[in-house]
């Protein structure tokens, strides 16, 4: 974004120093070129040397000359040999697809029907906002109370605490969708909130001129709010996109992030963290993630910077 | 995170395993990926100050302890006051969360560590010794070596035979049961597998949960496996195994693995979602008959009344050849780090904290370990304690638990994932170990 606000390059150089003063200047320059450090310092290097290392055998203990380099066998062993992998892969992916399903368009809907000023309005909208505002350890803390086999509330209320307990949290095969139940609880009302915060800057005027002309409900949302909401559309979407890729706490509180609940982040977590850790696979597996997360954000900038640079 | 910790292995006596939590590496890695909105941030920032506080010489010693949790803190602070009676020295402890003291023991080791510092035996202890970043304490074995026996001895060397811990207190692994119960029941503590498997079918018949196992946590399956290896295949195999981590593809480990089979039906329904603390519980509602745990562990829910109502006997005998001689009995102690700022006063120390006195002072009214140092006065120990003593005592090789007796970048991040995969399909055993072969052999040959 710094190149947006460095100014246009084209402009007569004249009329820009005219307009602009030295201490603008002055302004200017550490505005963009104190973010810009801390970018690269804080952001781009560590991930540059995450790459690098990703190549390496280190345990983390003694100096850096006690580093080996040892190629491509970190990526060898993820995609051969490590079990964990795939599942992670996997439940990573299926986060990011049920976030866009589930919580993005139902998110959509409550934002509409909150915007049309029906009674209670401001409660219905504190109710749904209300888990945006618990971290997501806490809502792993949560899922327990409720999924817990014997003294989760489910399992009592169905009467599944003996004989023929259904494992909400044990069974690998259930309980991620358990667990993604309650992020989705937590994400629909943050994707409500932005919707909602679009539909009220919608022009009023513009609503009321279709409905004059003639056009129905759906046919409003259709062609004048939906097009109106494309900012907010983007947010979402990356939004959407991060939150998948950063789960992590929900996961780690249940189990570690084990049996079933594996996601790259709490892979990455498990071989770099600890009394001896595997810094080199650990970082082959950030750098997967980065790749990833790359994967989303590359078409994401090339398209924000093609409409920036439109007249 | 005191109360009930995530992973549940800091109980509230604070002697425990290790565990998974964030540190300062993971935490710029993540941010170095847009990922960083880790929730644990103000625990790294109160780790981070530990090597600052490192201020000390003449007569104050400084003191890196993982015990932050009021109820062992309680205890030390009563110790090191008497320990500055005995010995002159003034101790500064600087407590540390139990987990976090763990996950960044090597940031802590190679910064500016405390003089004198809790940590544990086994491998867990040689692994740092190995790399140089602790010093040997040979001086205080000259004086305290009379209160040890072999065992605790030997699990306090170095690979180079040179001392680097000072045991303080331990407990055993066992097989775990109400006495009420099982006087009401008239059940009989088994002996070997066969009496065990018996048992368990008459206790499921009798409408219990014969077995309380729970694994949500992963690590208590180690326990398990760590006995079942030992019964069978003997200690020098346990051992060998998981020190150089070579034999996982073999018939002895696959046999492991099927004996293991023959008890996950009458283990807890759904165990693989319950937590140790929830076990324990089945137990102490006299809805389980029997539990494989700690007396760390179980220690901290029989307390008060019910302390003496907990019973528990060796884990069964399974081939003759090995009998019942090993026990797991993981051991927590101090060792002192590369370059104390007060090396004699640290001597000093540790020669008061390796005796009996000392740690039973500390154990106070503690039912969940007991003391290592040998003169003990047995009448203020409960029940258990005093069983534990006897069961220990019996021993001839003592295993530390599968965390502490192997490599810690394997431990975890390997076995615990492997055995509950095996606990949730163990039709797959066969496969589950081809690949924990090949996982090992990647990380010793890295890891040298």
């Amino acid at each position: 974004m710094t190149e947006v606000e460095l100014a246009p390059r084209g402009t007569p150089k004249r009329r820009r120093t005219r307009r602009l003063s030295g201490w603008d200047r002055v302004v200017i320059t550490l505005m963009a070129g104190v973010p810009t450090l801390l970018t690269v310092a804080l952001v781009w290097l560590p991930a540059l040397a995450s790459v690098g290392l990703s190549f390496s055998s280190w345990s983390g203990y003694g100096s850096v000359s006690s580093i080996q380099w040892v190629g491509l066998e970190n990526y060898k062993n993820i995609f051969t040999i490590y079990p964990e992998f795939p599942p992670a892969i996997e439940h990573n992916l299926e986060w990011l697809a049920v976030f866009f399903c589930l919580p993005a368009p139902f998110g959509l809907f409550l934002a509409v029907q909150l915007d049309k000023r029906i009674r209670f309005s401001r409660l219905y909208q504190s109710i749904l906002f209300l888990p945006v505002v618990l971290s997501l350890a806490l809502i792993g803390f949560m899922t327990e109370l409720i999924f817990s086999p014997t003294q989760g509330l489910i399992n009592n209320l169905t009467g599944h605490t003996h004989g023929h307990v259904t494992d909400w949290l044990g069974n690998p095969h259930l309980n991620i969708w358990a667990v993604m139940l309650m992020a989705c609880w937590r994400q629909t009302g943050y994707v409500m909130v932005l919707f909602l915060a679009g539909l009220k800057s919608v022009d009023p005027s513009l609503k009321e001129a279709a409905s004059l002309d003639g056009a129905n409900g759906r046919q409003i949302f259709r062609h004048v709010t939906w097009p109106s909401l494309r900012p907010i559309n983007v947010v979402v979407l990356v939004v959407t996109v991060i939150e998948s890729l950063r789960a992590f706490d929900i996961v780690y509180v249940i189990n570690k992030g084990t049996d079933g609940l594996e996601l790259l982040s709490v892979l990455v977590t498990d071989n770099i963290i600890g009394e001896a850790s595997r810094i080199g696979f650990g970082s082959a597996l950030a750098t997967i993630l980065l790749v990833i997360s790359l994967a989303f954000i590359v078409p994401y900038l090339v398209s924000v910077f093609r409409k920036d640079s439109r007249p | 995170m005191d109360i009930k910790p995530a992973d549940g292995r800091t109980t509230s006596s604070g002697t425990t395993h290790p565990a998974r939590t964030l540190d300062r590496r993971s935490l710029l890695r993540g941010s170095a990926l847009g990922i960083a909105a880790m929730a644990a941030s103000p625990l790294l920032a109160a780790c981070g100050g530990s090597g600052s506080s490192g201020s000390g010489g003449g007569t104050t010693v400084t003191f890196g302890s993982n015990a932050a949790v009021p109820q062992p803190k309680g205890a030390y602070e009563t110790l090191f006051k008497a320990a500055h009676t005995a010995t002159g020295m003034s101790v500064k402890p600087n407590w540390v969360d139990h987990n976090t003291f763990q996950q960044n023991i090597s940031t802590y080791l190679q910064g500016h560590p405390d003089d004198v510092f809790n940590w544990f035996a086994g491998e867990r202890m040689q692994f740092f010794a190995g790399q140089d970043l602790v010093s040997p304490v040979d001086d205080v074995w000259q004086t305290i070596g009379a209160h040890y026996t072999d065992a605790m001895k030997a699990q306090s060397k170095g690979k180079d035979g040179h001392y680097y811990l000072v045991p303080f207190d331990y407990y055993p692994w066992a097989v775990f049961y109400s006495k009420s119960m099982w006087k009401a029941k008239g059940y009989e503590e088994p002996t070997t597998w066969d009496e065990w498997i018996a048992l368990a079918k008459r206790m499921k018949k009798d409408g219990s949960i014969p077995i309380a196992f729970t694994d949500k946590d992963g690590w208590p399956a180690m326990g398990t496996f760590d006995y079942l290896n030992m019964r069978m295949n003997g200690f020098d195999f346990h051992i060998s195994l998981m020190r150089n981590g070579d034999k996982w593809n073999t018939p002895q480990v696959k046999a492991v693995l099927d004996q293991w089979r023959q008890l996950i039906p009458y283990y807890s329904p759904g165990f693989l979602g319950l937590t140790w603390q929830e076990g324990a519980q089945q137990l102490l509602n006299h809805q389980a008959g029997m539990m494989v745990i700690g007396l760390d562990q179980i220690g901290t829910i029989f307390t008060g009344a019910k302390a003496d109502d907990l019973g528990f006997f060796a884990f069964p005998e399974i081939d003759p050849a090995n009998g019942q001689q090993a026990v797991e009995a993981p051991i927590d102690g101090m060792m002192v780090s590369k370059s104390p700022k007060n090396h004699a006063g640290a001597v000093k120390l540790l020669k008061y904290l390796g005796t009996a006195k000392a740690q039973q002072l500390w154990l106070g009214s503690n039912p969940a370990d007991i003391a290592t140092a040998t003169g003990v006065d047995a009448s203020k120990y409960t029940a258990p304690q005093n069983a534990a003593v006897k069961l220990i005592g019996g021993a001839k090789n003592l295993s530390q638990f599968m965390d502490r007796d192997t490599r810690p970048d394997f431990a975890d991040p390997v076995m615990l994932p492997a055995l509950q995969k095996f606990l949730n399909s163990p039709g797959d055993a066969a496969s589950i170990l081809s690949n924990v072969d090949k996982q090992a052999k990647s990380i010793w040959a890295a890891g040298g």
